[in-house]
Order: C-alpha cells, then structure tokens, then sequence
C-alpha cells in the first residue's frame, strides 16, 4: 500500500483501514528518538503548520507544535479563538480560507462537531481534527494504538477494556473505530448514563467482539483504558458519587501481571498516583508518543 | 386497481403533478418536505387514508400547474420512498417516475445533533448509508438515524 496519508485530511477513524494505522505506527517507530534524545530532522524545513485550537488544549497542541519544529517545519497558531477575528463573528470556513494561504497543513479543534470536516471542505490542503465537541479525535487514537503495539507487540487477540465515560469523551469514539479493525475484544464498563452510543456500537459490533461489563472486573483486560468521569454528567451528586472508581495498588495486584493502564489525561483521581510508578502505568509513555505519531502523520500528510 | 369511485373522491387535474403511494399520513410531511404552505399559490388537494390495494391505507397529494424539478422529487424518498409522481398534460398522465433514493440529502433537513456545526455554519449534508429501511448519516459530526428518527427530531430547511 502506498503512503496512505498522503496530501488526506485526517478527520476521522471511522473509515480508516488496518494497514493505514500500522503505516502511522511503523513511521511513528523511526522517531521515537525525538523524545527520547530530543532529535530533531530537517524534514520540511519551509512548511508551516496552522495550529488553529478554538477550544483549551494542552497535550495536543503542545504535541503537533513540538512535532512539526522537531520535523524542521514552523508553526503559525492560536490557542484563544476571543484574540481573533472569530470574536467578531466570523465563521470557520472564512478563517479556514484566510489560513491556508499562510500554511502547508492546519490541525483545528472546536467544540462544534464536524467543524474539521467543514474546514477540510473549506481548504486545499490537507486538514487534521485535533478534536471536534465530542465526536471525534483521530490522532488521539493513532497513539493510543501505537503505545498498545509498542507495549504488547500486536493489537490481534488482546482484551481492551474501556472505562469511564463512554459517552462523552471523543477519544473513546476514536479508539473505538480503531480499534474494530483488529482481532481484539472490547470490554466496556461504564454508568448507565455514560454508555458509548448506539450509533457507534452499531458500527463496531459488525467487526468486533464488544463485551458490556456489568461491575468494574479488569481480571481479563491486557489494555485498561481509563477515562474521567466528570460529576457534572450527572443530575445527582450522590449518583455520581456511586459510579466514581479508583485504580489503586490494590486494583492493579487483581489484574493480569503484563496488563497495562492508559488514560487520554487529563486525569482527575481515577488513577491513584502510587500506581504511576508500577510497571503496568503506561499513561506517560502515551503522552509522549503524541510527539512521534504526529511527526508520523505530519510527515505523512505533507509527503 | 383503486377503484373509480376512490379516484374521483378529488377531481382530475389538468395540469400538474399527482404523488401517489404515499404512507398513510405522510401526506403531510411530504407537502413540508416540498415547502408547500401559506406562500404557495397553486392548488394543492390531498386525500389521506385512501384504500389501496398494495398499501393497506395511502395518501395522494395533487398539485396543479406546477411541475417538480428533480431535486425535489428526490427529497421525497426521504417521508415515501415507494412513491410515484405523475407528470399530468391535459388531463393524461404523460410521465410517471418512480421516486429513487439519492446518495445523499443535501440542503434538505437539518442535522438533528444541535452541536453539529452545519446548523450554524454550511449546508445540512446527510449521506445515505442504506436505502431499504432508510438511514443516513451526517457528513458532518457523522451521527446516524433511521428516516424515523430524522423526521421526529428535525426539521425540514426552508
């Protein structure tokens, strides 16, 4: 398969086949030293990314910013839309059809759903959703897989288990989409509020096995994937209260010895800090991989 | 065969376009779908609930002296897939189309999702992903509906 990625828009996982997320990976292997010895390459030197975040983000950002300077390339950005036109009304496809006369790439987020897709309709060159409200967040998934390949080897046959808000969080959506390319089983535990929805579990039952947990036993997972639940989902306290979870030591010694524990992050207290020093955490290792898979699809979409 | 008597429950028109084969009730939404309502000059007739002899009970709407272009027959297939127009000159059906679903209804209905940025911002785009039973899905924020769901939460673009 030829370069998937490139001159593409990366808007969303949910039809992006198997063999394009192993082209991320396998690329994203080559620069894993840009973390670890801080390596630069002189790859697109003279390409500019338009970094255009209209809603908060730290790791994102950070990460596609810190991605296209360690690729030799220079960034235009926002991170406040308020400092901007869009503060006197202008809409998305006009500032998309202003920026792209500056750029070679732009990676957006907005809370609206399908903005990339409007800015992708809107621009000539290639556009990446940094997020969009609660649907999706491609790029998320790209190095959620990537850090399940790097710790576990193969994707095929491991038991992944999501939990947390299933409902809300477009990192779910993303990894689930993902994550029905493979031979894997997919465990869901989550408040009855916070289900995954229907829509997409419609869509991933057809090619994967997806299994609803009905109390919070990890004992099978391989992966854990940990996500917030914010209290302000719910219209009682004391309900949120009682769907609340901690992974501690405790919970950690119950599952398989070789598991391992991810999180989007930001974390607020579903992982205990004591299990950040044990060999299952992987979350920081995750976060870090944010720099080589976008380098990966930076390079990629650029050509 | 619907019998003679049905037929003549409304007067044959001259000139303009019968639908026919509508779900019972449908009637309704199908002159919504069309924008037909208070600024619409033409003479508009509907039967609803008329017995029909594949359908059980159907609707027909008939409109005089105007003609549907083809984009408007295929929003349609969105409330009557089974539909059928017939084109009408002097009194004699010179045209009959069966209704065919299109690939996608674009600037038609609106997105059901309120956070879906083609309600603020560009045109409603919903791509068909299945003909029979209805279902579409945004190409936006890439939600999905059955042809159901989409009538009862949405509402039609002006």
């Amino acid at each position: 398969m030829a370069d998937y990625w490139a001159g593409r828009d990366i808007l969303s996982t949910r039809d992006v086949p198997r063999e394009a997320i192993e082209q991320i990976w396998h690329k994203a292997k080559k620069y894993d030293d840009a973390v670890t010895h801080k390596k630069s390459y002189d790859k697109h030197s003279g390409k500019v990314l338009a970094s255009l975040f209209f809603e908060p983000s730290t790791r994102t950002q950070f990460s596609f910013q810190t991605a296209m300077q360690r690729l030799g390339g220079s960034i235009i950005a926002f991170s406040d839309a308020d400092t901007t036109s869009v503060s006197k009304g202008e809409t998305v496809y006009d500032t998309i059809r202003m920026v792209e006369s500056c750029a070679d790439v732009i990676v957006i987020r907005h809370s609206l759903e399908g903005a990339a897709r409007l800015a992708a309709d809107a621009a000539s060159i290639p556009v990446i959703n940094g997020g969009d409200g609660a649907n999706q967040h491609p790029t998320q998934a790209l190095l959620d897989t990537y850090t399940m390949f790097q710790k576990k080897g193969k994707l095929d046959g491991l038991t992944i288990s999501m939990i947390g808000d299933l409902k809300n969080g477009r990192t779910i959506h993303s990894l689930c989409y993902a994550l029905a390319n493979f031979d894997c089983t997919i465990e869901m535990w989550s408040p009855p509020q916070l289900k995954l929805p229907q829509i997409i579990l419609n869509d991933i039952s057809e090619k994967v096995k997806v299994v609803e947990l009905e109390s919070l036993d990890l004992s099978n997972s391989d992966v854990v994937y940990a996500t917030r639940i914010q209290k302000e989902r719910f219209d009682d306290p004391e309900e949120a209260e009682r769907y609340s979870y901690v992974i501690d030591a405790e919970s950690v010694r119950k599952m398989k010895d070789d598991a391992i524990i991810m999180h989007p992050f930001p974390r607020v207290d579903e992982i205990a800090t004591e299990v950040d020093s044990l060999p299952q955490a992987a979350y920081f290792a995750q976060e870090a991989n944010g720099i080589p898979v976008r380098m990966a699809i930076l390079d990629s979409v650029l050509g | 065969m619907d019998s003679e008597q049905d037929k003549m429950k409304i007067k044959k028109i001259e000139n303009g376009v019968v639908i026919d084969h509508i779900p019972k009730g449908k009637g309704l939404a199908v002159l919504s779908i069309l924008g037909i309502g208070e600024g619409f000059h033409a003479t508009v007739s509907m039967v609803m609930n008329t017995p029909s002899t594949t359908m059980g009970l159907k609707d027909i709407i008939k409109i005089e002296e105007r003609a549907l272009e083809e984009k408007e027959i295929n929003k349609i297939a969105l409330i009557a897939p089974a539909a059928t127009v017939n084109f009408v000159h002097e009194f004699q059906i010179v045209k009959k189309r069966k209704i065919s679903v299109p690939d996608a209804f674009e600037d038609v209905i609106r997105c059901p999702n309120p956070k879906c940025i083609s309600n603020k911002e560009g045109r409603p785009l919903l791509k068909v992903e299945r003909k029979s039973p209805l279902h579409v899905r945004c190409a936006y924020c890439e939600r999905a509906y059955s042809s159901e769901e989409l009538l009862e939460l949405s509402s039609f673009v002006a």
